[in-house]
């Protein structure tokens, strides 16, 4: 962004000419607009279309809250174990040379691409009545599958690379030095990774965070595999949303989607203000470097 | 942090466990309705009779996708299916059913019926009258998927039955009956309810075919000035089993109270909330009560295809005769 | 070679061993439980589940679909990225922030918004009903779902490195004479090239495997329609187990390899980019 304004005191030949900038600029914006800002207007049009009234009764009813208390726990469970995991590869990865590490990033990307499907799938062959450890857990009476403990597992699988893939790079940017200085100082390891690698990494960490816990609360397809639909009971808020949808209660359905595109809203803004003050950050430690 | 974590994990732990018993009954996607006035009167029966309470979770989807869910362990007391194939699907892969559960409950476990009917745009602008109409070339029929909804093969085989009892009519005129309607399809849901969605609110079709109690649901939901409903010449008895999970009930201590969970339904007062939410009855007495709401329909049942489970093998298993019309459609 | 080189930092035997527990646990493990699962079925079996003409149909639609929808963000996704980065308009900040919407909205919500839009009757689908046009419900409602998920992939990935790209190239291309044009063909577009592919595989990636936000659009019928994963989901609730693992092997499949390529694609663009600097 810094180098747009940079630009309009430069000759003209490494520019564009002022007619095919508005061209262009409409056009990325007509395609945004299309693409982005109908879809997300309509979700609270139709959730308010009826009204206010129906439109708060809908977030109230027992089924509802529940929803939302399920995704919550949902994503408290799934996101600090992503974030613990996600620190600890980055630890590895970046400040450690070893042998079959690319091998390693890609098993850890893994789940960016597999199908939400594949993700409920694997879950229901191993912890399935007809899978691998169902007659075990039977016998002992731990239910997974179809209650919470599977939600949260396959919500974890969904967002197992966020944090990981967040810190990665940017440990591995920040190399070691600073590290090896406070270890020659005499700082214990854990002193180190507290007082010098995690004021470094905290703005990625929460940028990877965010991420994780979007996906988390907006999980449909794996979570649909694994949940059995229980009204008040196993439903996370998408799913609600489906069966709300399917039960031509639009206004309702509407309604909760709205809860969770006002969260992707609150989450592009937390977004925007973490990419600013990471980019301060970088800024400052530049200016440091120099002087 | 840590400690906050382990409460959360405790309190999710604990979740399920209620203090009073509890009874999970798995059903279909329409019977939402029915269920949603069954059940507090059911509850309220049970507590005066037996001075226990009792809460009752529901749990929606399409039939097979649910049937599915309890074979994989989700603990079901009761099923509540809109095809025997289902409940025989629990009994031969998941084992969580004993065999013969239809002899268990009166009418082969089937408290009360509905049929297919046609539902058509106010004012019927292209003149449904019957099966034969939804082959003319232009008219647009909107029915969920066979392979996937029990509502989409009982659509399938009244259609096909409609075909057979025509004079001439033969099982290569039935399949080519069959062809020619699906032909005209332009939208498979893979449920009842996403049918209607696409049909009353997307204005997609000019006919749908559901269930009889769903077109009611349909002017409960919409208003009953869009649209209005045919009854063909002929249509199936598409009868709506329920059965106990033996395994689930056994292992909770649930027998009782599920089964009589069941029964009751054959009551007069469950037979007078399946009336109102217009699901034929069996009780005569209560038939009689709503019979001008149930118009008289020749109707035959699954048994014309030697039973729904031969009819799957046939027509809707991988390869079968559904395959194989889809298909050919697909070619030209 | 040493498995390991020498360091002075700590904690590396603990933060291999958890990260390689927790892989396992979460990832590995039940990843090879549906691989064993599909070794029930012997070759045959496997060819006949996975061929299967509508399974066949699905990837193909699947395929497609993504190819045009990632196609359409490589075009839509560099006119974005560029808008973004060399030209100033007022509320470039919220536009910038807003690129990213897709992964921050839950693909459920997306699908029946887009369905909503796109149906006859809806805001944008009653302007294509009066020239017979059909867009929800047909596979280019599968496009545009695919479309809408996969956007902020080639922006994402452009972005940075046309922020870091030197003017003194274009410049020198132009003081020789190029037009702008030409710079653009002969000196931009080389140097975004990595960028573009690994943007083009992610959105192909991402696209793929896409179920929530695609079945409320797709309309689902055989043989037109139905994308991949749906048909996991359908044989599921045929009770077939092994027929939807064994499609389930052949998209994870699918999934490793696009990965190997993305990887391949974003170690070239950092050796071209390095090479630059």
């Amino acid at each position: 962004m810094a180098g747009a304004s940079n630009n309009v005191h430069r000759s003209i030949v490494t520019t564009e000419s002022r007619s095919v900038r508005w061209l262009l600029t409409g056009l990325a914006l007509l395609f945004i607009a299309l693409f982005l800002v109908v879809p997300l207007a309509s979700v609270f049009y139709e959730a308010l279309r009826k009204g206010f009234g129906l439109y708060f009764q809908a977030l109230v009813e027992p089924d509802a809250l529940s929803a939302v208390k399920l995704t919550l726990i949902a994503a408290l469970i799934s996101v600090p174990l992503n974030l613990v995991f996600g620190v600890a590869a980055a630890w590895a990865i970046a400040k450690f040379e070893f042998r079959g590490k690319s091998v390693l990033i890609t098993l850890i990307d893994l789940p960016f691409s597999v199908s939400p499907v594949v993700a409920g799938l694997i879950y229901v062959l191993m912890v399935g009545a007809q899978g691998w450890w169902g007659p075990w857990l039977i016998e002992h009476d731990i239910k997974i599958i179809f209650a919470i403990p599977g939600i949260v597992l396959a919500t974890v699988f969904v967002t197992f690379p966020f944090v990981a893939r967040e810190l990665i790079p940017l440990m591995e940017a920040q190399g070691s030095e600073e590290e090896q200085a406070a270890m020659t100082l005499g700082a214990s390891g854990w002193q180190t990774f507290w007082r010098v690698t995690l004021p470094n990494i905290k703005w990625g960490l929460l940028y990877g965070v965010i991420l994780a816990n979007a996906r988390a609360m907006g999980e449909f397809g794996a979570v649909s595999v694994v949940s059995g639909h229980i009204r008040g009971e196993t439903n996370t808020i998408p799913l609600h949303v489906e069966i709300l949808y399917n039960e031509y209660n639009f206004v309702g359905a509407f309604a909760c989607a709205s809860l969770l595109a006002l969260l992707a809203l609150v989450t592009l803004a937390l977004k925007s203000f973490v990419e600013w003050r990471a980019e301060k950050q970088a800024e400052a430690a530049r200016r440091d470097a120099t002087e | 942090m840590p400690r906050l974590l382990a409460a959360l994990l405790a309190a999710a732990l604990s979740l399920p466990a209620v203090a009073d018993t509890t009874l999970l009954n798995v059903s279909y996607d329409v019977m939402r309705d029915f269920y949603k006035d069954y059940n507090p009167a059911f509850t309220k029966h049970y507590e005066q009779r037996f001075r226990e309470k009792v809460t009752v979770q529901q749990s929606h989807g399409g039939s097979s996708k649910q049937a599915r869910s309890v074979i994989d362990g989700l603990e079901a007391d009761v099923v509540t299916m809109n095809q025997s194939t289902d409940i025989d699907a629990i009994v031969e892969k998941g084992k969580q059913i004993n065999p013969g559960w239809e002899k268990r409950l009166p009418n082969d476990s089937a408290p009360f019926s509905s049929l297919q009917v046609l539902i058509v745009r106010k004012g019927n602008p292209k003149g449904i009258k019957d099966w034969s109409d939804l082959l003319k070339p232009g008219v647009q029929v909107v029915v969920p998927n066979p392979k996937t909804s029990g509502n989409g093969r009982y659509t399938y085989l009244a259609a096909w039955g409609y075909a057979l009892k025509q004079p001439g009519g033969n099982e290569t005129k039935a399949r080519e009956f069959v062809t020619g309607l699906f032909k005209n399809v332009p939208v498979l849901d893979s449920g009842g309810r996403a049918a209607t969605t696409t049909f009353m609110q997307r204005n997609i079709g000019d006919v749908l075919v559901t269930f009889e109690n769903e077109a009611e649901m349909i002017a409960r939901e919409f208003g009953r000035g869009g649209f209005e409903v045919v009854y063909p010449s002929i249509s199936i008895d598409a009868d709506l089993p329920v059965a106990v999970v033996d395994k689930v009930v056994d292992k909770k201590g649930t027998r009782k109270v599920a089964e009589e969970y069941l029964k009751y339904l054959w009551s007069p007062a469950g037979q007078d909330i399946a009336a109102q939410n217009y699901l034929r009855p069996r009780d005569p007495k209560v038939f009689a009560k709503y019979a001008k709401q149930f118009p008289d329909v020749k109707l035959f049942g699954v048994n014309e295809f030697g039973g729904l489970q031969k009819a799957q093998k046939v027509h809707f298993d991988d390869g079968g005769v559904y395959d194989q019309i889809a298909a050919s459609i697909a070619k030209k | 070679m040493a498995f390991k080189q020498h360091s002075v930092l700590p904690g590396f035997n603990l933060a291999l061993g958890y990260t390689l527990l927790y892989l396992s646990i979460i990832v590995l493990l039940p990843l090879s439980a549906l691989v064993f699962k599909s070794s029930h079925l012997d070759l045959a079996g496997f060819w006949h589940a996975v061929a299967e003409p509508r399974v066949v149909a699905s990837y193909k639609l699947t395929f497609v679909a993504s190819a045009l929808a990632a196609s359409i963000n490589l075009v839509a996704g560099l006119l974005i990225a560029w808008v973004l980065v060399r030209y100033p308009f007022p509320g470039k900040r919220f536009i910038d922030a807003l690129v990213d919407l897709p992964f921050a909205l839950p693909t459920a919500v997306a699908g029946i918004a887009l369905a909503t839009i796109y149906a006859p009757n809806g805001w944008i689908g009653q302007y294509f009903e009066p020239f017979g046009i059909k867009i929800a419900f047909t596979p280019i409602g599968v496009v545009i779902a695919l479309t809408f998920i996969t956007l902020p992939f080639v922006v994402r990935t452009v972005q940075p490195v046309l922020q870091e790209l030197e003017k003194e190239l274009e410049e020198a291309a132009a003081s020789l004479g190029a037009t702008r044009l030409q710079v653009f063909q002969r000196v931009i577009l080389p140097t975004l090239l990595p960028a573009l592919l690994t943007g083009f595989a992610l959105a192909f990636a991402r696209a793929i495997g896409e179920y929530g936000s695609v079945i409320f659009i797709a309309g689902n019928m055989p043989y037109v329609s139905e994308i991949t994963p749906l048909m996991i989901i359908s044989k599921l609730e045929q009770y077939d187990y092994l027929g939807a693992t064994a499609i389930a092997v052949v998209m994870l499949g699918v999934s490793f390899l696009l990965l190997f390529v993305i990887n391949g694609l974003q170690w070239w663009s950092a050796k071209r980019l390095g090479r630059r600097r």
